[in-house]
């Protein structure tokens, strides 16, 4: 006759379960990296001029030192700036000093005209972070509310409902086009 | 006449702890599963700004992390001042190692997925611009262009 095996105690196990999970716990971290992401311009050697755009299609965003933002020299709020950016884009009325649209043939979108507008963004040295961050989102937030719009119009949803091919086509009906300009001194 | 009975102490019979470990073991998968392991000890301070327009960074083993901020403890700070630091890995170093840290950093990926590493930059809120440009063009020429600035989400307007 076989040897009955005795049970094996399993109290401890809750013990050794909390170690493992008290570990855990202490050494694992939960959160999910969120940002603002950007594609930076490749180095050059030689510090060459900003790459031949009209004067029109250029949207000039200085924040000095003291966080002060100007647009094409004039003094305004962050609260403003993205209404501000979204009109000079959008240029709605077809105003000879904001910038160009050419016709493009987009896939599932049609013929759409891309804006040529390109926003720069000059930053002083001794800008906070925070500030320029701030910037950074309200442009973000111009591009999108104009993708949104577009979205909305041809396919009924927001930008970030829709399929991968129709988010392509908004994309490229709308370029993001925010250049971090190469450093300098501003007053 | 009411016979007065003796009030009987009710014995509560002993809780059953043998699906405990199965408990514990439940919530130990779901951490687990659900974070991942710290890999660098902060030896700088930092606060994320806010923002409202973020966006995910998707596959964690393609980012690198740069961290700038004031360094984190008060010896630290004697040691080194008050002004923002940059930690590469788990020291401090000066914005010329950051060509260094990248070519490292890509040296540690599949070669097809050299092209789409990601630097995210972690600053404190406060850092002035000056040591961000210092970072931006180092990584401009360590070939690096894909950026993203950590944010966390904010709540309602940005004031």
């Amino acid at each position: 006759m076989a040897k009955k095996t005795p049970e094996i105690n399993a109290s401890s196990m809750a013990d050794v379960a909390f170690l493992l999970l008290i570990f855990f716990l202490v050494a694992t971290t939960m959160d999910i990296d969120s940002g603002l992401n950007r594609v930076l311009p490749p180095w050059s050697e030689e510090q060459s001029e900003a790459p031949d755009i009209k004067e029109r299609n250029l949207m000039l965003v200085h924040v000095n030192k003291y966080d002060q933002i100007a647009v094409q020299g004039e003094l305004v709020q962050v609260n403003q700036l993205k209404d501000r950016a979204k009109e000079w884009v959008l240029n709605r009325n077809n105003d000879k000093n904001l910038p160009e649209k050419k016709e493009e043939n987009i896939d599932l979108i049609g013929k759409h005209a891309v804006s040529q507008g390109v926003i720069s963004l000059q930053n002083d040295r001794g800008t906070s972070y925070e500030m320029y961050i701030k910037v950074q989102n309200e442009l973000t937030r111009a591009f999108n509310e104009i993708r949104d719009e577009l979205s909305k119009a041809h396919f009924g949803k927001l930008f970030n409902d829709l399929e991968k091919e129709q988010q392509d086509a908004i994309a490229k009906a709308v370029p993001m086009k925010i250049s971090e300009a190469e450093p300098q001194n501003i007053k | 006449m009411p016979v007065i009975r003796k009030k009987e102490k009710k014995e509560i019979g002993q809780i059953s702890t043998s699906s405990l470990p199965d408990i514990v073991f439940m919530i130990l998968f779901f951490f687990m599963v659900s974070t991942s392991m710290k890999e660098t000890e902060l030896v700088v301070k930092f606060k994320a700004p806010q923002a409202t327009e973020i966006q995910k960074l998707e596959n964690k083993s393609l980012v690198s992390y740069i961290y700038v901020g004031p360094p984190a403890t008060a010896e630290l700070r004697a040691k080194f001042g008050e002004a923002a630091k940059i930690q590469l890995n788990n020291s401090f170093s000066n914005p010329e190692q950051i060509g260094q840290f990248i070519a490292s950093e890509r040296d540690a990926l599949n070669e097809s997925d050299r092209n789409k590493m990601t630097v995210c930059l972690k600053a404190d809120k406060d850092t002035r611009m000056g040591v961000i440009t210092d970072i931006k063009q180092e990584l401009r020429k360590a070939e690096s262009y894909k950026i993203s600035y950590a944010a966390s989400k904010s709540v309602g307007n940005l004031k």
